[in-house]
């Protein structure tokens, strides 16, 4: 492992047991690597796995298979303990800010409960690591430490989130759908604060979410997932420019428009059977909708292959440049 | 409603702050605050009973058997001759102990159990669940009576079996409080900082979960209060000649039809005692309720 | 907007008072429109600016002992705010439905999801046993749920963010309403199923003549699927339009400021966004003029001052807005 390759995620599954007895793969042999310093998107279907992904890196739940290995050690691996401390380098960011913050507890306590749970320090050095904190993501913290979260707009609760998450000063931070949530002018503050972090402490970022145009902007690369699968894996502006995988082309094809005269027509729409997670279509599992799909992605699962110096795919019939365009119109 | 509109410019700073449906409440107003005021009344006068310059509960006064109240017996005296302010201010005791130690008792183990339940769910909720079916399906009363008839009746003998038989009411309503707020991302936070689950049950959930519970007690102190009524009613609660609320119905009733104030007196205490709890519970209740009023 | 046609809903000088321990903030101040079968109204605004309480008062669910609520809400010519309580309970699911902003926490987290849509089924329309059974596997099928029948039988926490929340538009969906309010509908989902939800939304529209209030932090949403927008600032609309003139020809400066906040997709990964500096007004006490006056570049004396009103840009009279130095959007001034 390189310097340079700060969370190593290799053939992770998951597992979720349902009642009578069935199971459900929501992540399937998975692997990517983030490096130091950037940050890697993350975007997919709903209910793809990209939270269980999440999860499965902090292990809360553990993976049921393959390894996530974090600054060289296989977290998997570590005893309670190790673990415990390990924790304190790699956070987490909520979609609801509202919900990620204990209604009960002072939002002083709230930043200082990482701290705590680290047995970093005294009460008097905690305490001045909040105030800090929480001025570096731009609150006034003698104004709020002694509030409780319910006193505060959706925003500042995010605000208040990221200052938690980094007071630890964490090396990653895995953040899912931050800012879902927040309307497009505290989103934007938000990304920004985001940005300015990021360049503070240093840090590597996996960011969650569904809004692409968000995605292409806080991030350096960016992976698709569809059903439990990596699809493609691209440095962003390349991925948005030239996609090769038949799903991200669809994805792409339906970013709504902020234009009046962009009218939704059905033919967007990814058409063909939605899959059972429980049970996938054999080969690949986008064939059922994919409009590209030939006799030999049902037979076979295509490999995870470097397409372009950087530019991952996982697909028998990549698009070339030439044809990225919604493959829903060309039927 | 109107009462909010009186300090206008109070609070520049929490301009910054976008208010939120907990910061809304309305004052408690009098439906409140009547009610509290005369639960304040019954606590402070059962408490400092041994202090206050009342007739003795028990002993007879055969100069002044069943006087209507008056000057000197404000309540009047029962068929012994004995002053029923008195009695029934030593009643409230009994009554006002059951009463608070029993749903104690019960809260305690109940929000244990049902934490326990709610947060780990899987195996341990179903076997807390499967004690929880056993204890309802025990007669209560009859155990009560059986075990008074057997050791006698006592104080903590009562307190013990109210607790338990209550202990599956708080298990659900904790329980049921638990599952929403485990659900919250504020507990999957502090996993992933690394709390403990009893860092995470003590610091995160219990806070959420207490209050709610405080107040379904004070509805289940105002049912066990009644509950001793009918028990000490029945003769199972204190011996006399010890006075309970029950009790004194009891003695009374034989009389009902000449010395009605006897029964009444008791019987209208416990009344007002119940509905003000019950009050001030509904009242605390629509406060905090947050799913009532979060947008 | 003017097309013939009466009104589904016609909303008039709606002001809706929260009772604070301050004063009464005031979360919807006088708003007013007017909506038939098949439209949409779209409306959009910073977090705070009252939607979610305006979508609340419509349906009335907002507790009338912690709120105020004057003026007129006239659906189907009934005015909802006189109703009493158990015809307004028949209204709502029925009539009116509501998908919640928030699907975690309008789903019971200890019911089962097939419960809670066969309760909605059997209380407004009388379905029990199989034909209930069916009918919800159908509804969960129709927002694009995989493995309905599955789904019936778990709880919400077991299924991702955007599965519940599909499956809150499917309890709205059930009973045919004739106004659907959907408060950010499809936030938590990706953009291929969000599309499938808004087409399906969209063809419940045109089949059922279904009229729908969407609310959405999304400019693109709102763009793509809304006839008419109203623009929300601080509790009051301060613009209103046609969909198509309020994006050619937006004259507010807080929708302009909006819609240059948002990530565009042509600019390279990094750029730096442009957000609104400030916060919203403490809506407890809002500034005497202007409301957005604290945040605006175009401000001058009078705006501090005096509170400009919502009126009309042309003679046709259907681009509306509330400011006193209106902007010329580049479309304009051809
Ligand atoms: N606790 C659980 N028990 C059973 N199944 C689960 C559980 N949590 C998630 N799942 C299933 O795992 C799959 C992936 O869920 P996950 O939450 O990871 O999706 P997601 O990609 O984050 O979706 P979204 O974008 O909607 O949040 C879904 O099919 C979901 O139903
Ligand atoms: N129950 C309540 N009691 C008092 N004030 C409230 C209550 N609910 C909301 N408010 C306040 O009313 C205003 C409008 O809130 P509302 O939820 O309607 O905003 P919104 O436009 O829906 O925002 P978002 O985009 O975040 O959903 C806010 O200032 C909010 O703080
Ligand atoms: S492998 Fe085949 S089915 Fe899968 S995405 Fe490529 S072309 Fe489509
Ligand atoms: S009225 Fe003045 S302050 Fe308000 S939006 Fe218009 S220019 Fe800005
Ligand atoms: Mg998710
Ligand atoms: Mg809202």
């Amino acid at each position: 492992m390189s310097p340079a390759e700060l969370l190593v995620i290799d053939d992770l599954s998951v597992t979720y047991a349902l009642p009578r007895g069935r199971r459900l793969m929501a992540v399937a042999n998975v692997s990517f690597t983030v490096y130091r310093g950037e940050t890697l998107g993350l975007v997919g279907e709903s209910g793809c796995g990209k939270s269980t992904i999440s999860r499965a890196i902090m292990q809360l739940p553990p993976p049921t298979g393959g390894s996530v290995i974090f600054e060289g050690r296989n977290l998997a691996k570590l005893d309670t303990a190790t673990l415990r401390r390990a924790r304190k380098r790699l956070h987490m960011i909520f979609q609801d800010p509202i919900s990620s913050l204990n209604p009960r507890r002072k939002v002083g306590d709230i930043v200082a409960e990482p701290l705590a749970i680290a047995g970093i320090g005294g009460t008097e050095d905690r305490r001045r690591r909040v105030r800090a904190v929480l001025e570096t993501v731009g609150l006034d913290p003698d104004q709020i430490m002694d509030r409780r979260p319910h006193e505060f707009s959706g925003g500042q609760c995010q605000r208040i989130a990221i200052a938690r998450a980094l007071v630890t000063e964490p090396q990653l931070v895995i953040c899912d759908e931050p800012v879902s949530a927040l309307d497009v002018s505290v989103r934007a503050q938000i990304l920004n604060c985001l940005e300015d972090m990021k360049t503070r402490y240093g840090l590597t970022l996996l960011f969650i979410s569904h809004d692409l145009a968000v995605v292409k902007n806080i991030s350096d690369r960016v992976a698709v997932m569809y059903l439990g699968r990596l699809c493609e894996l691209a440095p962003s502006a390349r991925l948005y420019a030239a996609p090769l995988h038949p799903y991200t082309a669809a994805l792409m094809a339906a970013i709504p428009v902020m234009d009046p005269d962009w009218s939704p027509s059905p033919s967007h729409l990814l058409a063909g059977e939605l899959p059972s997670p429980m049970n996938p279509p054999s080969g690949c599992r986008f064939r059922t909708r994919c409009p590209r799909a030939a006799p030999l992605c049902a037979a076979r699962a295509p490999e995870w292959q470097e397409a372009e110096a950087g530019h991952f795919v996982a697909c028998h019939f990549p698009l070339v440049a030439s044809d990225t365009i919604s493959p829903a119109r060309q039927s | 409603m109107s009462a909010f509109a009186d300090d206008p410019g109070h609070e520049t700073a929490s301009a910054m702050a976008a208010p939120s449906p907990m910061q809304v409440r309305d004052r408690l107003g009098f439906r409140f605050w009547l009610p509290a005021v005369w639960i304040a009344i019954v606590v402070a006068l059962a408490t400092t009973a041994n202090l206050l310059p009342l007739p003795s509960p028990i002993e007879t006064d055969f100069a002044a058997l069943s006087n209507w109240p008056d000057r000197t017996h404000w309540f009047g005296t029962d068929q012994l001759g004995r002053d029923i302010l008195s009695r029934a201010i030593f009643g409230a005791r009994i009554s006002l102990t059951v009463g608070l130690l029993a749903p104690a008792l019960g809260l305690g183990i109940g929000m244990l159990l049902g934490m326990a339940a709610g947060y780990f769910r899987g195996r341990v909720e179903a076997v807390i669940a499967a004690a929880m079916d056993a204890v309802m399906a025990f007669p209560g009363i009859l155990v009560v009576l059986a075990v008074t008839a057997y050791v006698g009746a006592s104080v903590p003998l009562l307190v013990i079996v109210l607790g338990v038989l209550t202990v599956p009411t708080f298990m659900r309503v904790a329980r049921a409080n638990t599952l929403v707020f485990a659900q919250h991302d504020f507990v999957l936070a502090a996993r992933a900082m690394g709390a403990t689950h009893w860092r995470v049950l003590s610091l995160e959930i219990l806070p959420n979960v207490v209050i709610p519970m405080l107040i379904y007690a004070l509805l289940v102190i105002s049912r066990i209060i009644v509950v001793e009524g009918v028990l000490s009613f029945l003769g199972l609660s204190l011996p006399a000649p010890w006075p309970t609320w029950g009790n004194m119905i009891a003695d009374g009733q034989v009389d009902l039809a000449t010395l009605p104030y006897i029964p009444f007196i008791p019987a209208a205490l416990m009344f007002l005692t119940v509905l003000s709890i019950n009050l001030i519970g509904e009242r605390l209740r629509a406060r905090t309720d947050l799913r009532g009023s979060a947008l | 907007m003017t097309d013939a046609g009466p009104a589904l809903l016609e909303v008039n000088n709606l002001t809706t008072h929260f009772h604070t321990p301050r004063g009464p903030l005031r979360a919807v101040d006088g708003v007013s429109f007017s909506l038939r079968r098949g439209q949409t109204l779209g409306i959009v605004g910073e977090s705070g600016s009252g939607k979610s309480a305006l979508a609340r008062t419509i349906i009335g669910i907002l507790s009338k002992r912690r709120t105020t609520t004057t003026g007129r809400i006239a659906f189907e010519g009934r005015d909802l705010l006189t109703l009493s309580e158990p015809d307004m309970r028949d209204i709502r699911g029925r009539d009116i439905a509501m998908v919640f902003q928030d699907p975690t926490s309008s789903l019971n987290p200890v019911k089962r999801i097939g419960v809670q849509i066969t309760e909605v089924l059997a209380r407004h329309l009388g379905l029990r046993g199989c034909a209930a059974r069916s009918r919800a596997t159908e509804l969960l099928t129709s927002v694009g749920l995989s493995l309905p029948e599955e789904r019936l039988h778990q709880y919400p926490h077991q299924l991702s963010g955007g599965m519940r929340q599909r499956v809150a538009i499917a309890i709205a969906l059930a009973c045919d309403p004739k106004l659907l309010i959907a408060d950010e509908p499809t936030t938590s989902l990706d953009v291929t199923i969000q599309a499938q939800i808004l087409d399906l939304l969209h063809r419940r529209q045109k089949a059922h003549d279904m009229a729908m209030i969407l609310i959405s932090h999304d400019l693109g949403v709102v763009a793509g699927y809304t006839d008419a927008v109203a623009v929300m600032y601080a509790g009051q609309v301060v613009e209103q339009a046609s969909t198509r003139s309020l994006f050619r020809n937006c004259r507010m400066p807080y929708t302009a400021a909006l819609m240059r906040s948002a990530p565009n997709l042509s600019d390279p990964p990094h750029t730096r966004l442009r957000a609104i500096a400030g916060r919203p007004p403490d809506m407890v006490l809002p500034p005497p003029g202007c409301r957005f006056g604290p945040r605006c570049d175009h401000a001058t004396d009078i705006c501090r001052n005096e509170r400009p009103t919502l009126s009309a840009s042309d003679a046709v009279g259907a681009h509306l807005y509330a400011c006193w130095h209106p902007v010329a959007s580049p479309g304009a001034s051809a």
